[in-house]
């Protein structure tokens, strides 16, 4: 130790002149920097930077063309949050979606998973057709189901035709205030539920048989079985994709912008459209990137929530 | 399994009872799966007999199969939706961007996997932090940069390509670089033993042991782009730039009424995946799978 101690330090430049010392930064630190640079700053450009200017282009009256800022603090945020109805309305549907995603395609995609799970032949045809919704662009998906909820040539009207009825079921979905956003929430869940019900069928796959078997030889019937057994097995998958699925219910845009761009009249506006049409349409830059940090905080909350769920013993 | 004695013979009683409980379930099982499974074709099943029938015909039957089948709506949707275009530039979109994606994502998840050089930690729970920022947060300031240089003369493709590229970057990071932890480090260790220097192991040694993670990557980054809307919409405006979901997005705008043209572009533009997809099913299903718990 002593002896270790009392070697003196190197200066750089005797380091330098080291040949060892040389092939080993070379090799160890050197070769690898240059290995990660590339993509590091690729993702500095695009992501890193940019957020930061969308910090400081909230705090300003920017439109986003010529050179015309000017600072004005939190006023941007003020009108935001206080006055701006739009926004309030937008934020309420975001809510709703996400109601709507932390449910629906919940319970459909561990119904789904437990009855498949079950199954020992043909399985892997139900998985894969059942997942085919997922790997459709939205535009397609859109294009589809604007045809079949048309009032006049859709499921509705086919519906009305067959129970001798007229305009019960053969309405507007997309185009009234009442359905609009539900209707969405509907296309994208159809596009979305299989790609979580293959998540939790994976998970479930990973239980040992012999877990079942034990709850069999303990009378468990399938309620008890699928409580005791499947659910813990699963629980993290399921926690995980809740935080995930409420972060993106503030992040919906593609479904929405390509049916209704938010209307009629507000009716599916979500945070996420009315930035677009903030930003890129009417000239607001500042005021749409204090929309993006908004929703942002938003983001950053849902996963504080989870991380302390975790911290304090929630196993996820 | 050559013990025959009482674990056989309860393995057996449980087998039995499970069998005779199951196979009574299972039609429950079928039933509700085949349901579920409607769902899921019924809707694609419309949209592909809308495609071979004339306007006319879906005007009387828009959900029932074709009484006639008409092939005409493929090549005028391909002409007037001007497939011949979109198709090529969706095609450079994707391969470009899942060559630079694995070239520059396999390089760094080697280093930061393997090397571990100074500041690894440190970039890790960057690309950590940077994945939870959501593209709402920069969008704004990163179209004035990307008109900036689109002013400069840069070619828009490229730079949506680098927008992708950077996108995908901590996905690609996390998902490589857990491959090739996973891989024991003697073989590479071999190889250098043998003389080869550190791009050679990378290439000869570790890229081959990890061809699934980089199938896996290949496949989530390219479905991405072919499916993407948002960012092309933002920074694409040259018609003869588009990518096919832009250029759709604009076509059916303009021939709203016109089901046969717009359903025969639907199925131009999923053709290609779905291809793929049944050629692939297995590598796509948990490719997706797992592109999606590791981000």
């Amino acid at each position: 130790m002593a002896v270790l101690t009392q070697k003196k330090p190197k200066t750089l430049f005797e380091k330098f002149n080291d040949a060892t010392w040389r092939r080993k930064f070379v090799t160890n630190v050197l070769i690898p920097w240059i290995f990660i640079l590339p993509l590091l700053l690729i993702h500095i450009y695009v992501v890193a930077i940019p957020a930061v200017q969308g910090i400081y282009m909230s705090l300003t009256d920017w439109t986003g063309v010529g050179m015309n800022v000017e600072y004005i603090g939190l006023e941007n945020y003020r009108e935001l949050l206080f006055e701006d109805d739009k926004f309030g309305k937008a934020l309420g549907n975001n809510i709703i979606w996400m109601i709507f995603f932390l449910t629906v395609p919940f319970v459909l995609a561990l119904f789904a998973a437990t009855m498949l799970s079950q199954i020992k032949r043909g399985g892997m045809i139900y998985r894969s057709i059942l997942f085919i919704p997922y790997v459709l662009a939205s535009v397609v998906t859109i294009t589809i189901w604007k045809n079949l909820l048309n009032p006049q040539r859709g499921i509705g009207a086919a519906l009305d035709k067959m129970l001798g009825l007229e305009d019960v079921f053969g309405i507007a979905y997309l185009g009234r205030s009442e359905t609009a956003l539900m209707s969405i929430a509907f296309i994208d869940n159809w596009h979305f539920w299989g790609f979580l019900m293959i998540l939790f069928l994976a998970a479930m796959q990973a239980i040992p048989p012999v877990l079942y078997d034990a709850a069999k030889i303990d009378g468990a019937n399938r309620w008890q079985e699928f409580r005791h057994v499947t659910m813990p097995g699963i629980r993290p998958v399921v926690l995980f994709m809740f935080m995930m699925v409420a972060i993106w219910s503030f992040l919906a845009f593609d479904y929405i912008f390509l049916s209704t761009q938010g209307g009629p009249g507000g009716a599916s506006e979500v945070i996420a459209t009315l930035l677009y049409k903030n930003a890129f349409f009417r000239f607001e830059a500042g005021y749409g990137a204090a929309m993006g940090v908004v929703i942002s905080i938003f983001a950053g909350f849902i996963i504080m929530i989870f991380v302390t769920l975790r911290r304090r013993g929630w196993d996820i | 399994m050559t013990a025959i004695g009482k674990v056989s013979l309860q393995d057996a009683v449980l087998q039995r009872g499970r069998s005779r409980e199951r196979s009574r379930l299972l039609v429950f099982n079928h039933a509700v799966l085949l349901l579920l499974t409607a769902f899921a074709i019924v809707p694609l099943l419309v949209l592909a007999f809308n495609s071979v029938k004339t306007n006319l015909e879906i005007g009387q039957n828009p959900l029932g199969p074709p009484i006639n089948i008409v092939t005409d709506n493929f090549p005028n949707a391909w002409a007037r939706g001007h497939f011949a275009t979109t198709m090529g530039n969706s095609i450079i979109y994707v391969v470009a961007t899942i060559a630079a994606e694995l070239v520059f994502g396999g390089l760094a998840a080697y280093a930061l996997a393997r090397k571990k050089p100074p500041g690894s930690d440190a970039l890790m729970l960057y690309f950590l932090v940077a994945s939870t920022i959501p593209l709402w947060m920069y969008i704004v300031p990163l179209f004035v940069q990307i008109n900036a240089l689109k002013r400069l003369g840069i070619d828009a493709r490229f730079l949506l390509i680098m927008v992708y590229v950077a996108g995908n970057a901590p996905l690609t990071i996390f998902l490589l670089r857990s491959y090739m932890i996973d891989l024991p480090s003697e073989l590479e260790d071999a190889a250098r033993v043998d003389g080869a220097n550190e791009f050679q192991v990378l290439t000869r040694i570790v890229i081959p042991l990890t061809m699934p993670g980089f199938l896996t990557v290949g496949l989530v980054v390219g479905l991405g782009v072919w499916n993407e809307f948002l960012l092309a919409l933002t920074f694409i405006h040259d018609p003869n730039q588009y990518p096919v979901t832009t250029s759709f997005y604009k076509f059916v705008d303009r021939f709203d009424r016109d089901w046969a043209l717009t359903s025969a572009g639907a199925v131009i533009i999923i053709f290609p995946v779905m291809v793929l997809f049944l050629a692939l099913q297995r590598q796509f299903i948990n490719g997706l799978a797992e592109g999606g718990i590791k981000t």
